[in-house]
């Protein structure tokens, strides 16, 4: 497939499609049409409920939904879930344990134009501290398909992590999408790139960067946050004894945090992290955001080469 | 109401406050003032209102009731014990390492609970979303959600009021413990929210004021409740933090801390009287 597609725009086609095969309702915060939850609506109106510009109450009222036996997909902007909401996540779905899925899109820098009040860089940390809650972020439109559908058969909360911005489509339609288990993109022996959602692109370009210069980089794809495959992280640890982790977020407490905790207690090995240091976001186009935030194959490369230079 | 009902109702509400001592007490910690202020309307839900079972307490077609001021739990749990939900001797475990009733409301945990609660302004939202629930499968079971006066304060409160009559949820009835005191004082010292009256009506409530310690009330409120179509019912209890026990009623050190020994005994003696 040539086509770029954003991962919100999977979201909200998986949602139209797979309502027919799934008895669920979606809930929206005035956001239907940048979430791309209107696209279900349009199909299914009388499922769609518009909970307006009221996301902690949209959160307890999907909480009420799932406890009373129906399972409700709550979308807004990753910002206003993770952030505005992370206390209803927390408390309303978290706690009791809740079947509620949230479909959180504009993660990360790539919101672009909106600036740092929108750019959420912290979801991924926030929704790591509640117990039992999995995380999805997922790298293209067919994976995030897949993690559609993967939520709905997953009986827990799930948060999923979806993108503004257009990405290619990386995996065949075959795909075969498993919860908690990390996808291997491509193999290699010096160093591993361990990425996730849209790094996971660049992460490849700078693993066929390398190989130019005789570095072999093996990339795994992360889609699944939490659980974390530990043991995809600690083979990558004993074979190639060097990670780099990329993530479309802070690098506090997000994907390369958890695989440096792991690897820490398991296996240790040089770990550095690509990310958005501990910094706000700022207005711009997509690709200058990138490059400003050091989300480049270029700057993964050096780091892999940092981190080459660590190996004992 | 007759008479004989009335005096039944009574006794079990007596013992109900006794049984919230009994809890606070043991624990040496808890929520007294205002879990006494709503002994009646829970008593009057439980035994007289709400389709529950305790022998099935997940049954889908159960009304559901969500304590959105969960922090006074010992009121709920009272009375869950007192339905049969579970046993009695087991409400001195409140608060417990290993006890299933927690210090705020755990639906996975104890027996009757509908909502995890206990972070205020969050119930009456989930509350919602068990009426819309009955609206989109087409059940007919009622959802009952009490919230605190000082709860009211939470701005999610009232995003929820606004859902609730956006989506005409007739089959919610949202209840206003109006005691009148939370923890730092006079409600109307610390944050008026009032009128809530007025407040709810511009929401879109149909909207019952009433003496929430008098069970003639209580039942007449709840029966036209039901005759409401199109929107929500608010039912502003006015009530009395502390009630049953003299030496609470009206007092706001009593909000959230338990009697000593010399204090429980007079508190179990005035409420035995009532039994």
């Amino acid at each position: 497939m040539a086509d770029k597609i954003a991962t919100r725009e999977a979201y909200g086609a998986a949602l139209a499609e797979l309502g027919e095969k799934y008895d669920f309702v979606v809930l929206d915060a005035d956001l239907a049409a940048a979430t791309k939850t209107g696209i279900f609506k349009k199909k299914y109106p009388e499922r769609h409920i518009n909970c307006g510009i009221a996301e902690g109450n949209m959160i307890s009222v999907a909480a009420g939904l799932a406890a009373a036996g129906t399972t409700p997909f709550a979308s807004t902007f990753a910002m206003f879930a993770a952030g505005r909401a992370f206390e209803q996540i927390r408390n309303s779905v978290g706690y009791p344990h809740l079947n509620v899925k949230i479909g959180a899109t504009h993660a990360g820098i790539t919101v672009g134009e909106d600036g740092a009040t929108h750019q959420c860089n912290e979801d991924i940390a926030l929704m790591r501290t509640i117990p039992g809650m999995t995380i999805i972020n997922p790298v293209d439109a067919v994976e995030a398909r897949a993690a559609v559908e993967a939520a709905l058969l997953h009986n827990g909360p799930v948060y999923m992590r979806f993108g503004r911005y257009a990405l290619p489509v990386i995996n065949d339609a075959d795909y075969k999408f498993e919860l908690g288990k990390g996808v291997t993109m491509r193999e290699g022996t010096d160093v591993t790139l361990i990425a996730t959602g849209l790094p996971v692109h660049l992460a490849l370009t700078a693993a066929e960067m390398l190989a130019a210069e005789g570095i072999s980089a093996r990339v795994v794809n992360i889609h699944t946050i939490k659980p974390l495959d530990k043991d995809i992280v600690l083979k990558a640890a004993a074979e190639t004894g060097a990670i780099v982790t990329v993530e479309e977020h802070s690098v506090i407490g997000g994907l390369g945090a958890a695989v440096c905790e792991v690897v820490c207690e398991g296996l240790p090995v040089p770990v550095l992290r690509v990310g958005v240091e501990d910094t706000f976001g700022r207005s711009g186009t997509v690709p200058a955001l990138l490059e400003a935030y050091g989300l480049t194959p270029e700057n993964i490369v050096a780091k892999a080469k940092a981190a080459l230079a660590q190996k004992k | 109401m007759e008479m004989s009902k009335k005096l039944q109702l009574a006794r079990l509400a007596a013992q109900v406050r006794l049984n919230i001592l009994d809890e606070v007490h043991a624990a040496r910690s808890g929520h007294p003032g205002g879990s006494l202020s709503i002994a009646d309307v829970l008593t009057y839900l439980y035994f007289c209102e709400m389709k529950v079972d305790p022998k099935n307490p997940k049954d889908p077609a159960r009304d559901r009731f969500v304590l959105s001021k969960g922090h006074t739990a010992p009121a709920l749990y009272a009375v869950l014990a007192e339905k049969g939900f579970f046993p009695r001797e087991d409400l001195i475990t409140l608060r417990k390492v290993d006890s299933y009733l927690q210090g705020h409301p755990d639906m996975k945990g104890t027996p009757g609970v509908d909502m995890s609660t206990g972070s205020l302004g969050l119930g009456i939202s989930a509350a919602c979303g068990m009426a819309l629930a009955a609206k989109l499968k087409g059940q007919d079971y009622r959802t009952y959600t009490v919230v605190g006066d000082g709860e009211s304060e939470e701005g999610q409160v009232w995003e929820a009021c606004m859902f609730a009559a956006h989506y005409k949820l007739d089959n919610l009835c949202v209840m206003i413990d109006w005691n009148g005191l939370q923890i730092d004082g006079p409600v109307a010292e610390v944050m008026n929210p009032t009128p809530h009256d007025e407040k709810l009506r511009a929401f879109g409530f149909h909207v019952i004021v009433i003496d929430g310690h008098n069970f003639d009330e209580i039942e007449a409120a709840l029966n036209e409740a039901k005759t409401v179509k199109g929107k929500p019912t608010a039912i502003i209890l006015k009530t009395v933090k502390g009630k049953g026990v003299s030496f609470m009623e009206n007092q706001v050190g009593w909000h959230g801390s338990a009697p000593n020994d010399e204090q429980y005994e007079k508190a179990v003696a005035e409420l035995k009287a009532a039994l």
